[in-house]
C-alpha cells in the first residue's frame, strides 16, 4: 500500500519536475536477504544510505530476492525505471545482471563478488581476510587454552581465505595455537550454528568465530562466558561481553564513487577487489577486554594494512601437509587467493574434499 | 560437563523439536489426515512464540501463542481438506510455503531482537545422578513436556477409548461413521492438535534454543518430523527414538569435527549422516510388513464425505 503510494507520489513529483529542474537520479539496489539489523545485506544497505546522504540521489532497494529468475525480473525493472546505476549484491545475481546489462547499454551495473564483467557491468569484492587476520592476532594473544573454534558454511575459497588468515594471524603471535573448524553445510541454520559453537566451546575452544549468516555463534559464546568475533557487521549487541570485535564490510565509498562517475558520464566498468586501503574492510570497535597495548598494536597493524605494508598471505604460507605454497619473502597473488582450496598449518581439522 | 554428558545433553535439545512436532503429526495422521504443512506451521509458531515472548517477557504466553498460531494454520488446512474436500497433499504443500512466507513477513520487526536465556528447570534428585543427571534432567520445560506428551500419547492411543475411536476413524471412516462417531469433527481436532504441536516445536527453537528469530530458521525440521512419523510406522515411542537418533548423529558429527581430530570423511557426508542413520535404523526395526500394515492408518490422505 505504502509502496504504491510512494510510486504515485514519485510519479507526481517527476511530472512536476519535468518543466523545472532535472529530476533526481535514481539508483537501484538488489539484496539477497532481508536488511535486518546485522549481516551481509545490512552492510550493503548502510552503503545505500551513504549514497543517498552524500549525493542526494533517490535510492530504491528490493530485499530477499532469490538467486533465480526472479532476480532478472527485479534487475530489469530497475533498469527500465531508469535507474542510473543498479547494484546487484549477491554472487548468484551475476548471470542475470549480465544478461539485463546487455539490453540497457546506458545503465551502469555493478555486481558484488562475481567474476564476469560486461561492457557496462563492473565488479566489486572485498578482502575480508584482512580483517580476519587481525582477529586472529587478537585471538592468538588472548586465548588461554590455545584452541580456537571456527564455524563455517561451505568450503569455498572466500571462506577458506578467512579461516587461513585467521589461523596465520593467531600463529604469528602464538605458535602453539590450533584452529578447529566445523562445517555446518548451511549459510543459515541458527540452531545448527549454535550447536556447532557449543560443541567447540565444550571441547576447549575459548574464542570462536563464524562464517555463517546468523548471530547465534556470538550469542552462544556470551552465554558460556567465552569470547567471539562477529562477522559482516558489529554484533556486539548480541554479546556485549563476548564480542571482542568483528571483521566488518564497508561498501559505501565505492558505491558513492561509482554513482558520481555515472552521473558525470565518465563511468567505466572496473573490477575492484578492495580491502583496508580502500576502506572496504574494517574492525568494529574493540571490546574493553582486549588489553590496551594489544589494541594499540592492532591499530598499528591496521595502519600497515592501509599502507599496504602488511599482507596476511605473505610467505611462508605452508599447507597442513607441510608443502610450502609461498616461500618466505614472497606474497600470494590474487590468482593464488582465488584458487585457495587447502588449510594452512595450524588448522587441525581436515578439509572436506569437494 | 564431561564430553559424553555434553553430547547427550545437546542430543536431547536437538531431538526435542522433532519429537514434539512428530508426535503431533502422528495424532493427525492416525485420524487419517496427512498434513504436509509442518514446516510452515513450525515457522509460524517460531515467530508467534518469539514475538509474544518478547513483547510480554513471558515464555509461557509465547508458547501459548505459538500453539494457537500453529492451530490456526492447521484449522485453515482442515477447512480446505475436511470441509471442502481439497487434496491433502497439495493443500499441505501450499500451507508449508504459506507458513514460511507468513513467518518471514510477520518476523520483520523481530529480526535483531534477543530474548534472555531461558530458565533451566533442574529436576531434584534425578539431576544428581552422575552422567545421566546433568544430561537429561537439567533442561528447559518443553523437553520434559515432550516426555510427558509421549507417555500421554501411548496411553491415549493404546489404552483409552478416545484413542480407539481416533484409530478407528483413521482406519475406516465409513465404519466409524456408521457406528455414530463424528468423523469430521474428530479429524478437525486431531489436525488442530498436530498444528498446535508444530507451533510449539517451532517456538521451542526460537524461544528456548537459539534464542533468536531469523527468517528460515526452521531449516527443514518440519519435513524431517513428517518423515520420522512414516519411518517410525506411526508409533509414538519410535518417533521419539528416531528424533533422538537424528539429533544424536547430528550432534556427534559436530563434536567430532570440533574435536580437531583428523578425520578423512567429507563434511558433506557427515552432514548427510543423521538422515541416513535414522532412516536405516527405523527401517530395520520396522521391517516386519505385518506390523507396518497394522499401524499405518489405512485412510491416510483420503478425503471422506460422511453422506456419500
Amino acid at each position: 500500500m505504502s509502496f504504491s503510494l510512494k510510486m504515485a507520489l514519485l510519479g507526481l513529483s517527476m511530472a512536476a519536475m519535468v518543466g523545472a529542474a532535472a529530476a533526481k537520479d535514481s539508483i537501484g539496489f538488489v539484496y539477497v536477504s532481508p536488511v535486518g539489523d546485522a549481516g551481509w545485506t545490512y552492510q550493503h544497505d548502510l552503503a545505500r544510505q551513504q549514497v543517498e546522504r552524500e549525493l542526494g540521489v533517490e535510492t530504491r532497494f528490493v530485499e530477499s530476492v532469490s538467486e533465480g529468475p526472479d532476480a532478472e525480473r527485479v534487475i530489469r525493472d530497475m533498469a527500465k525505471r531508469g535507474d542510473k546505476v543498479v547494484f546487484a549484491t549477491s554472487f548468484g545475481f551475476m548471470n542475470y545482471a549480465l544478461k539485463v546489462s546487455k539490453s540497457f547499454p546506458n545503465t551502469a551495473f555493478v555486481h558484488v563478488t562475481g567474476y564476469k564483467m560486461g561492457k557496462n557491468m563492473g565488479l566489486v569484492n572485498a578482502r575480508f581476510y584482512e580483517g580476519r587476520y587481525l582477529t586472529g592476532v587478537i585471538a592468538g594473544e588472548m586465548t588461554d587454552s590455545d584452541v580456537l573454534g571456527y564455524v563455517a558454511a561451505f568450503p569455498i575459497p572466500e571462506v577458506l581465505q578467512g579461516i587461513n588468515a585467521f589461523t596465520k594471524g593467531a600463529r604469528s603471535v602464538n605458535p602453539d595455537v590450533e584452529v578447529r573448524v566445523i562445517w555446518v553445510n548451511s549459510w543459515h541454520d541458527p540452531g545448527k550454528e549454535r550447536a556447532a559453537a557449543l560443541s567447540l566451546l565444550e571441547q576447549d575452544a575459548d574464542i570462536i568465530t563464524h562464517h555463517t549468516d546468523s548471530t547465534a555463534v556470538v550469542q552462544a559464546a556470551e552465554e558460556k562466558g567465552k569470547y567471539a568475533f562477529g562477522y559482516h557487521s558489529d554484533m556486539s549487541k548480541y554479546g556485549p561481553n563476548a564480542h571482542l570485535t568483528a571483521a566488518t564490510h564497508h561498501w559505501g565509498e565505492h558505491y558513492v564513487k561509482t554513482v558520481q562517475a555515472a552521473q558525470a558520464g565518465v563511468w567505466k566498468p572496473t573490477n575492484v577487489w578492495g580491502g583496508y586501503p580502500e576502506g572496504m574492510v574494517k574492525l568494529a570497535p574493540m571490546n574493553k577486554a582486549i588489553p590496551a597495548p594489544l589494541q594499540a598494536r592492532i591499530k598499528a597493524m591496521e595502519a600497515q594494512l592501509r599502507a599496504g605494508t602488511l599482507h596476511p598471505f605473505s610467505g611462508p604460507v605452508v599447507k597442513q601437509s607441510g608443502e610450502v605454497v609461498i616461500p618466505a619473502g614472497e606474497t600470494m597473488d590474487d590468482g593464488g587467493l582465488n584458487a585457495m582450496n587447502y588449510y594452512v598449518q595450524g588448522v587441525v581439522s581436515k578439509l572436506p574434499k569437494n | 560437563m564431561a564430553l559424553f554428558e555434553s553430547i547427550l545433553f545437546a542430543t536431547v535439545v536437538a531431538g526435542t523439536p522433532l519429537a514434539i512436532v512428530g508426535l503431533g503429526q502422528l495424532i493427525a495422521e492416525k485420524s487419517g489426515v496427512l498434513n504436509l504443512g509442518a514446516e510452515g506451521m513450525m515457522a509460524t509458531g517460531a515467530i508467534a512464540g518469539f514475538a509474544i515472548a518478547y513483547e510480554t517477557q513471558s515464555v509461557w504466553l509465547g508458547m501459548g501463542a505459538a500453539m494457537i498460531a500453529g492451530a490456526i494454520l492447521a484449522g485453515l488446512f482442515a477447512f480446505v481438506v475436511l470441509t471442502l474436500l481439497g487434496n491433502q497433499v497439495a493443500t499441505g504443500l501450499a500451507l508449508s510455503i504459506f507458513g514460511v512466507g507468513l513467518s518471514a513477513f510477520a518476523g520483520k520487526p523481530y529480526e535483531s531482537k534477543i530474548l534472555p536465556s531461558p530458565q533451566v528447570l533442574e529436576i531434584p534428585l534425578l539431576s544428581d545422578i552422575p552422567v545421566v543427571g546433568p544430561a537429561l534432567f537439567q533442561h528447559t520445560w518443553p523437553v520434559y513436556f515432550s516426555w510427558v506428551l509421549l507417555g500421554a500419547m501411548m496411553w491415549f492411543l493404546y489404552r483409552s477409548r478416545g484413542g480407539l475411536i481416533l484409530r478407528a476413524v483413521g482406519e475406516s471412516p465409513h465404519s466409524a461413521h456408521t457406528v455414530g462417531f463424528p468423523v469430521i469433527r474428530i479429524r478437525y481436532l486431531a489436525t488442530l492438535f498436530g498444528g498446535a504441536m508444530a507451533g510449539m516445536g517451532g517456538a521451542f527453537l526460537s524461544v528456548f534454543v537459539t534464542p533468536l528469530w531469523a527468517e528460515g530458521m526452521v531449516a527443514g525440521r518440519g519435513w524431517i518430523a513428517i518423515a520420522l512419523v512414516v519411518f517410525a510406522t506411526w508409533r509414538p515411542l519410535r518417533v521419539v527414538l528416531g528424533a533422538y537418533l537424528f539429533g544424536g548423529v547430528l550432534i556427534t558429527q559436530l563434536f567430532i569435527q570440533g574435536s580437531g581430530m583428523a578425520i578423512e570423511i567429507p563434511a558433506q557426508i557427515l552432514s548427510a549422516l543423521p538422515y541416513l542413520v535414522t532412516i536405516v535404523v527405523l527401517v530395520i526395526i520396522s521391517r516386519n510388513p505385518n506390523t507396518v500394515r497394522l499401524n499405518a492408518p489405512v485412510s491416510l490422505g483420503r478425503p471422506y464425505r460422511p453422506d456419500a
